[in-house]
């Protein structure tokens, strides 16, 4: 049931676009019904967490490879699950109002529920091999939504980059899982996290941690690879609402919350993950300040809260894993909200520079309503929600120190700072006249409004239900911690430093909204000095050079060059292995050969001289056929009527083939010198004399047991089939046929194109 | 336009061939056959089949693209491996079904048999894509 949870939205992938084509519009109602039906199902699942049971599903994948399709619903990854799913119905039906009558709504939606899966398999995998599948396709399905205006040069230049940032770090983590799973001898989570003590003693612990570390950071935009996040603001808003804000730049923070346990703890743990996400909370914090447009503010703000959620992690106690959880959830709360907020002012009015923008309240009031509850949360006012974890933050920071608690503050004034430029600033003042679409400026649809107002209407609901809220993070906290923790949450509780630091962040936040003008001014210069995004774009110039000069060098066009190419590397390669494994044996029985078996030898051989010696190319290649044909019947006097079989039709296909190429050949003459034949006679005798070698040093003596008597006695038990070959092909060794088969589909397509490819540019070569 | 007797010994070598390639593909479990032959035998009859007529006829009689038939032959062999993890079992494990007959040994059908015809299917639309597209290119 749990696995149906998540690999349904793979099927609604499938049928949405088709279901978008037949009902366009009232589509998204209809498929928002899913992430509800999925709401329902993890708030179902949660009330038994909430009494102490988990919820597992196993079913072997590929065992040899530690690979299980294993799922394991705790209270860690049902919170995260439920923000999924939740946020996910909401922005389905805003999507609907926002792209509405586009007619690739259908493809926005499948690459959507694409995402939508692939997270929900994220938080819910127990096999790290799993949950890096599912990582990273969030990457891929993010690509493809980032890049959803592909005709744009700037979307898919953001697409490409969230990719390359986000799917490297992927597979940096990839490498340190399966460090992971060497130190510890598993590659299930609930396994990993039962034996921290041993992970944490281990050699191969701390390059591990680094390997994951980098997935996670990447993942969750920290510094120094935040860039890609606010260049990802090139998607539709929806995308940015759901995807890079609410969920998938959050699977790095689960990531670290679910490894905690095993990982955590230590020296390096707390060092990095503390100093990378106190740098991010910085860095996004101060590059807000510097921003006007809508949603570039929000995703500075982003970095910045991911940062202080990394921190905290980085941290590490049950204070701080309370202080992360909370404010992950106040956070995915309030952004989602100001995001889709964002998207509805952009719709209706077409900008989101905060500078154009004022007096929108009393045109779309809901959407003006949405925002400022959200706003108060964002900038910690009680009783809404991020008031609440704001107090937490400060709490554990203020234990930590003065610099962490120098950071904090820093990034709370600057949410403030944020939350007044974007939910205060556009709605009030006075109208103003000329907007580029000033006609049509009114308030939203109500699929549009209706994510924000709930989303916000959570925020302070939370905030005055504390006791449920503590209930429900109960299970998720103690997950994240490694220990049964008890959480308290109150508006209230005393005149603590906290509170003060709060009110007195408040003032000095209130008086820089005041300032936003000058200080905006002022820091605008700054916002474009060069960061980390020029080692990016120097890398990848790098690389396509390389790759240039690499082709340059490797390919000549030249047919000739490549054989020679590939025939001496196999040489080389195989022969200088085969000396130093001293592989060489005389041949223990000398031949006895039948004279039909000499004759047929005879045939191939001079076949094969006709081949090189024929005047036409016809000929030639008729040659080889016939020495094909001379191994065919080979195989048959041996006993391998397949072989035979396979090898006659592949040789008669090939001539078929060679035949169709002729036209596109040259004239058939002798070109080559003297010299360059002697070279390639060199050539052919080495590989053949290789092979030789090869199979005379075989019958001498065998290396290992022979695997064929396995086959042949398991055949027909185990297989069903009495012909063993083909039992091979399609059973024992399936997976290594399904390869196979894929590639030669590859080989298919590449071959197709270049041909197609070629037979256009002679085409338009000739209209012009 | 190509010889008669070619054509007329193809309108006829074509069913033979496409049923001689069904007989190999059913038998070859147990005897000598199997999805790759008989791919490579399906693709050999419209191979000569589109040498006689052209490739446009060719793709007429053929009832997909062969491009298509690359991709349906690549699915039905992930399903057949998928069908193993509906039953609890590893990716690609087999699954047997005995259908009972008359006086006679039960039938055995299996999931590797959908694989087999996943190959076969496979190696038709390899074989055939690339014939054809060299063809056309004539």
């Amino acid at each position: 049931m749990i696995a149906l949870a998540v690999i349904s939205g793979f099927v609604f992938a499938l049928i949405s676009p088709w279901l978008t084509r037949r009902l366009q519009g009232a589509a998204g109602w209809l498929l928002s019904l899913l992430p509800l039906a999925q709401t329902i199902y993890f708030a179902a699942l949660m009330a038994k967490v909430l009494i102490g049971e988990t919820v597992t599903f196993s079913v072997p994948w590929s065992p040899a490879l530690g690979l299980q399709f294993s799922f394991r619903a705790d209270g860690l990854g049902l919170l995260f699950a439920l923000l999924i799913s939740g946020i996910g119905t909401l922005i389905v039906l805003y999507g609907s109002g926002y792209l509405k009558g586009n007619p690739d709504l259908g493809r926005f939606y499948g690459w959507l529920f694409v995402f939508m899966a692939a997270m929900l398999g994220v938080v819910l995998s127990d096999n790290l091999i799993l949950l890096f599948v599912f990582w990273e396709l969030t990457s891929l399905s993010s690509f493809m939504l980032i890049g959803f205006k592909h005709e744009e040069e700037r979307s898919r230049a953001a697409a490409l980059q969230a990719l390359l940032v986000t799917g490297l770090g992927g597979l940096v983590m990839l490498a340190g899982f399966i460090l992971l799973g060497q130190a510890s001898g598993s590659y299930e989570l609930s396994t990993l996290l039962a034996i921290g003590d041993e992970i944490r003693s281990s050699a191969l612990y701390l390059p591990a941690l680094i390997l994951i570390l980098i997935g996670a950071f990447t993942k969750s935009a920290q510094f120094p690879f935040h860039f890609w996040l606010p260049n990802a603001m090139e998607a539709p808003t929806p995308v940015s609402a759901y995807l890079h804000s609410a969920t998938m730049v959050k699977a790095g923070i689960y990531l670290l919350a679910r490894l905690n346990p095993a990982l955590g703890g230590t020296p390096a743990w707390q060092t990095i993950v503390t100093v990378i996400g106190a740098a991010t909370m910085l860095v996004g914090g101060y590059l807000a300040l510097t921003q006007t447009d809508l949603k570039r503010l929000l995703a500075y703000s982003t970095v910045a809260a991911l940062g202080a959620m990394t921190m905290l992690i980085g941290i590490g106690d049950s204070l701080a894993i309370k202080g992360a959880l909370t404010f992950l959830l106040a956070h995915a709360l309030y952004k989602g909200s100001l995001f889709m907020v964002a998207g509805s002012i952009d719709h209706e009015t077409g900008t989101r520079d905060v500078t154009h923008l004022r007096g929108l309240g009393r045109l779309m009031p809901f959407t003006a309503g949405a925002a400022a509850l959200a706003a108060l949360s964002m900038a910690g006012l009680p009783p809404l929600f991020g008031f609440i974890t704001k107090e937490v933050l400060y709490e554990r920071s203020l234990e930590a120190g003065a610099w962490i608690s120098a950071a904090a503050i820093f990034f709370a004034l600057s949410n403030i700072f944020v939350a007044g430029l974007v939910a205060v600033a556009p709605f009030w003042g006075r109208t103003r006249a000329s907007y580029p679409d000033q006609a049509k400026v009114h308030e939203a649809p109500f699929s549009m409004f209706l994510g924000p107002v709930i989303l916000a209407g959570l925020g302070l609901l939370a905030g005055v239900s504390l006791g449920s809220v503590a209930h429900l993070l109960e299970p998720a906290i103690s997950a994240s911690a490694g220990q049964a923790v008890k959480v308290k949450l109150s508006l209230w509780h005393g005149l603590t430093p906290a509170l003060i630091l709060s009110l007195l962040t408040l003032l000095v936040g209130s008086i820089m909204y005041m300032a936003r003008r000058p200080i905006q001014r002022i820091l605008a210069a700054t916002g474009k000095m060069p960061g980390p995004e020029r080692l990016y774009a120097a890398s990848l110039n790098g690389l396509i050079s390389f790759a240039g000069a690499l082709t340059r060098f490797m390919q000549s066009g030249y047919l000739r060059y490549y054989l020679t190419t590939t025939i001496l590397a196999t040489v080389v390669g195989v022969s200088v292995t085969f000396f130093a494994r001293g592989g060489w044996h005389w041949p223990a029985r000398v031949l006895d050969l039948r004279f039909y078996e000499v004759g047929l030898a005879v045939f191939i051989l001079l076949a094969a001289i006709n081949a090189t010696r024929s005047p036409s190319r016809l000929s030639a290649v008729a040659s080889m056929g016939v020495a094909g044909y001379g191994i065919a019947l080979l195989y048959l006097l041996y006993g391998a009527p397949d072989l035979a079989m396979t090898q006659f039709l592949i040789e008669s296909l090939t001539v078929v083939l060679f035949v169709l190429a002729f036209y596109h050949l040259p004239h058939f003459a002798r070109l080559s010198k003297p010299a360059s034949r002697a070279r390639d006679i060199v050539i052919s005798l080495l590989a053949g004399g290789m092979m030789t070698m090869l199979v005379l040093s075989l019958l001498g003596g065998q290396a290992f047991p022979s695997i064929s008597e396995y086959f042949a006695e398991n055949s027909y038990p185990l297989a069903h089939g009495r012909n063993v070959v083909n039992v091979i092909l399609v059973d024992f060794r399936g997976t290594d046929t399904l390869g196979e088969i894929t590639v030669l589909g590859i080989a298919a397509i590449g071959v197709y194109a270049l041909l197609k490819l070629r037979g256009q540019k002679k085409n338009t070569g000739g209209n012009s | 336009m190509t010889s008669f007797v070619l054509r007329v010994t193809t309108r006829y070598l074509l069913p033979l061939l496409l049923i001689f390639a069904v007989f190999l593909f059913m038998r070859g479990h147990n005897e000598p056959g199997g999805g790759f032959v008989a791919g490579l035998i399906a693709s050999a009859a419209f191979a000569l089949y589109a040498i006689a007529f052209g490739t446009d006829k060719a793709r007429r009689v053929l009832p997909l693209d062969p491009r298509v038939l690359i991709g349906i032959g690549l699915m039905v062999a992930l399903a057949s491996g998928v069908m193993g993890i509906l039953d609890e079992k590893p990716f690609l494990t087999g699954i047997w079904i005995k259908i009972p007959i008359f006086m006679a040994p039960p039938l055995e059908i299996g999931t590797p048999l959908l694989f087999d015809l996943g190959v076969f299917l496979a190696v038709t639309g390899v074989t055939l894509t690339i014939i054809f597209a060299l063809e056309e290119e004539v």
